[in-house]
């Protein structure tokens, strides 16, 4: 067996070590761990992405001596590898670019358990893009759920507090049916793991017996991912949670947590249910629906918000949207997609609320647009990635949401039945978009004489404008070079049939 | 002939004024204006309260119901959909259950292959007399990981919420550390006096014999645990720090959870990689058996009796 397939096995153990060491360290050197693990886990992932691509097949990986039914498994292939390797880059560059606020809004003493919970977070993400089995799934999302309230609470103030008590009750419903789900269709297969599931589905299916208890547990199982990631009538959670906690934790809530969940359904769709089954249940038209009606109003929310923090929380309800739109489709091309947008989103929402913090501190901290008034001029680092990812978001060609809108669309072509409204809908949230996105960035760049607050230079913080650069070159990459990744999605999906 | 001026009498003189004058060096303010140290804004409590009241009574007054329509149509439909929300699920999640397999029958699709090697051949495989412990901690080793480490990460997150400042909690303890129970209760310390030891013999007991009776890391941890709250209750946490403060819960925590990271890694390594496994299974029965099994049992009984231990301290007085 190649040396490269423990590379997965051992960045998620990593990952468990690296929180377990960092609870007894300082804040300075668990941040150092923090950033070692990251970088280190990137290179892990690119070589087994590379290894994957080579081979041009997955792999399963048994975590001890008993194979498949009996023991734990993972698995890799070429989609699992790279979306790992995305979450290890997007990590990274959030945690640099929010160092500064970080170190201003946590108490000193605490510093070094945000870096334990982001180290937790990164494992249980690892482990729900690899894992191969459904309790460990479980077990993971227990994981990812705590470490995620924490991350909000970490800040403390009244606001966050209330936030992740609320996300806490939502999550922790979510998790609940997912369990729900997972008992009864572990009652109806006698497997955990995913590939026998899938089996004993196709035979449940075929002899027509227990339909009734599977739909519903897929649906429950559905439900709760979707109540974890934050689908538009199960939202009422984020904008706060996004908006109040300090800006590295909101990066990475939105661009990783939700879409590790998102992640994990459409391992469920592929690998434990079958796409087919999965499409002719009934279920995917609702998702469609509730994809569709959160386009619109996450972003008629958005156009209403008054706070650029909660505005960009609020634009995250529509994207999420428009992944679930993707799964509704049906096809091979709407999943794509998705997927590509997963990552678009992931990259463009990150740049969005890290270039947020620096408009808000040039602006004296204050978040309405009032405030933020010729912040442009004031942090043009800033200034300009911010600009970049409302022009992403809208879906300009040159970045990367250009890119997931076309896909979009073409799997709305391609889909007769709902190309229609898919289509129409598209339409109608890119002009959304565009109203408070362009609005604000109309705003940033209005001189204005006078000012009380004074200019941010490059030499105050050069690490957070490499990350802005960082950022600005990564979505230019995905939306430049896209053919690639989509051609990675494509195969990557093969692979999970 | 010229005399020196002492500096006190140069000081008052027209020459020195102007020569201070010129050089900028004076400060227009000092001796000009009287100076006072700035006051501390300090709003008064009453005001506070007085606007709060206001606050509320704002509120009150939007949300009454008898006096806002929209308020009053709006609860009315949330409780509506809430009860028609709530039944359906009953509904469907009874459906569920009645369409689900009869509990208890043989030919159940849960009956089959996994849980028949489990039971024919667990005993063999693991080493361990209780098979719930083998599989937990064998078959199953990295959920079981992954499970210890929630607890250990809800720990993490009790913390951030509950951890008070060393200098609050010297001060508090100062004052006193039991504010809401009777000092030194002659019936509990004479209780815990007799218990505690016992409690702690059983917690051990049940976590060595992990594999071989029911039991093992979980439910001996949540024994001991709760020994050690035992213990702080009756005597105080001043006592208690003599034998475990936050230094040595930290120590025992990362040991503890490492020590099974470090176990664990090599079983997964050694098992995928098929590479022989060197830690003998021993005979089935024998307290020193079972391979992996105990050291696991262990390592997971610590991490539980720190996480218990530390939930109530935390709680209790937001510190170790």
């Amino acid at each position: 067996m190649d040396f490269i397939r423990n590379f997965p096995c051992i960045s998620i153990i990593l990952c468990l070590f690296a929180g377990i060491i960092s609870s007894g360290l300082r804040g300075k050197a668990a941040m150092f761990v923090n950033t070692a693990l990251l970088v280190v886990n990137t290179v892990l992932s690119a070589c087994t992405l590379i290894y994957t691509l080579a081979t041009g097949e997955s792999f399963v990986y048994v975590m001890g001596r008993f194979p498949a039914p009996w023991g734990n498994e993972i698995r890799a292939g070429v989609l699992e590898s790279l979306m790992a390797l995305f979450f290890c880059i997007i990590m990274l560059f959030s945690l640099c670019g929010g160092r500064h606020k970080l170190i201003q809004g946590v108490e000193e003493g605490k510093l070094y358990l945000y870096y334990v919970l982001m180290d937790l977070l990164l494992s249980s993400l690892l482990a729900l893009v690899y894992t191969n089995d459904m309790f460990t799934a479980y077990v993971f999302v227990e994981i990812n759920t705590i470490s995620a309230c924490g991350l909000i609470m970490i800040r403390q103030n009244g606001r966050t507090i209330e936030a992740a008590v609320r996300y806490m009750i939502m999550s922790l419903l979510g998790s609940g049916l997912l369990l729900l789900g997972l008992c009864m269709l572990y009652d109806l297969t006698g497997h955990l793991l995913m590939s026998n599931i899938k089996e004993s589905v196709a035979q449940i299916v075929a002899e027509g017996e227990y339909t009734i208890p599977l739909i519903i547990s897929i649906v429950l199982m559905s439900v709760g991912l979707c109540i974890k990631s934050a689908l538009f009538p199960f939202h009422a959670w984020l904008p706060d949670a996004y908006g109040y906690s300090t800006v590295s934790s909101a990066a990475v809530l939105s661009s990783l947590v939700s879409k590790g969940y998102i992640f994990l359904l459409i391992k469920i769709i592929y690998r434990v249910i079958g796409f087919e089954i999965y499409r002719d249940s009934r279920i995917i038209d609702i998702l469609f629906l509730f994809g569709l009606m959160g386009m619109i109003f996450g972003s008629l929310s958005a156009i209403r918000e008054n706070d650029i923090r909660r505005m960009i929380a609020f634009s995250s309800v529509a994207q999420i949207g428009y992944i679930y739109m993707g799964f509704g489709m049906g096809t091979e091309a709407g999943m794509t997609a998705s997927v590509f947008h997963i990552l678009s989103h992931a990259a463009t929402k990150s740049l969005l609320f890290i270039a947020a913090v620096g408009l808000t501190d040039v602006s004296g901290r204050n978040r309405q647009f009032i405030e933020l008034t010729g912040s442009g001029y004031r942090n043009r680092w800033a200034g300009v990635a911010f600009t970049v990812g409302s022009l992403s978001m809208v879906g300009v060609p040159l970045f990367s949401g250009f890119i997931s809108k076309l896909l979009f669309a073409q799997a709305a072509v391609q889909n007769h039945a709902k190309m229609l409204p898919a289509l129409i809908v598209l339409g109608i949230s890119t002009i959304l978009n565009a109203i408070y996105f362009m609005k604000t960035v109309i705003r940033i760049y209005t001189p204005v004489e006078d000012t009380p607050y004074p200019s941010a230079a490059y030499r105050d913080m050069p690490l957070y404008a490499v990350v802005l650069l960082a950022f600005i070159l990564l979505n230019i990459t995905l939306g430049i070079s896209s053919q690639p990744i989509v051609d990675m999605i494509r195969q990557g999906l093969a692979m999970f049939a | 002939m010229s005399r020196r001026k002492s500096r006190d009498e140069y000081e008052k003189t027209f020459a020195f004024r102007f020569f201070r004058w010129l050089s900028g060096r004076k400060d227009p303010y000092v001796g000009e204006v009287e100076m006072q140290p700035q006051q501390e804004r300090v709003i008064p409590e009453e005001t506070i309260i007085e606007r709060m009241r206001e606050s509320e009574m704002i509120r009150d007054k939007i949300y009454d119901e008898e006096l806002n329509r929209a308020a009053r149509i709006f609860h009315r439909i949330y409780v509506g959909v809430a009860i028609f929300f709530c039944v359906a699920l009953v509904g469907i999640l009874l459906l569920a259950v009645s369409c689900l397999p009869p509990n208890g029958h043989a030919d159940n699709p849960v009956n089959n292959v996994v849980s028949e090697r489990y039971i024919e051949s667990g005993l063999q495989e693991t080493g361990a007399l209780n098979i719930v412990s083998g599989m937990i901690l064998t078959y199953r080793a990295f959920d079981t990981f992954g499970e210890t480490n929630v607890l250990f990460i809800a720990t993490c997150c009790v913390m951030i919420l509950l951890m008070l400042d060393d200098a609050i909690l010297k001060k508090e303890a100062a004052s006193n550390d039991r504010r809401y129970e009777p000092k030194n209760d002659a019936i509990l310390q004479g209780v815990a006096f007799v218990l505690c030891p016992i409690i702690f013999i059983f917690g051990i007991y049940i976590i060595l014999n992990g594999h071989l009776s029911p039991g093992g890391g979980f439910s001996g941890g949540a024994v001991m645990g709760s020994g050690l709250i035992l213990y702080v209750a009756a005597f105080g946490f001043r006592k208690t720090q003599r034998f475990f403060d936050e230094h040595i819960y930290k120590i025992a925590k990362i040991t503890a959870l490492c020590m099974y990271g470090l176990i664990g890694t090599y079983f997964y390594m050694t098992g995928a990689n098929g590479i022989e496994n060197h830690i003998p299974l021993g005979i089935p029965g024998h307290i020193l058996s079972s391979g992996i099994i105990l050291p696991i049992n262990v390592c997971v009984g610590l991490e539980v009796a720190c996480t218990m231990y530390a939930f109530y301290a935390l709680f209790r007085r937001g510190g170790l």
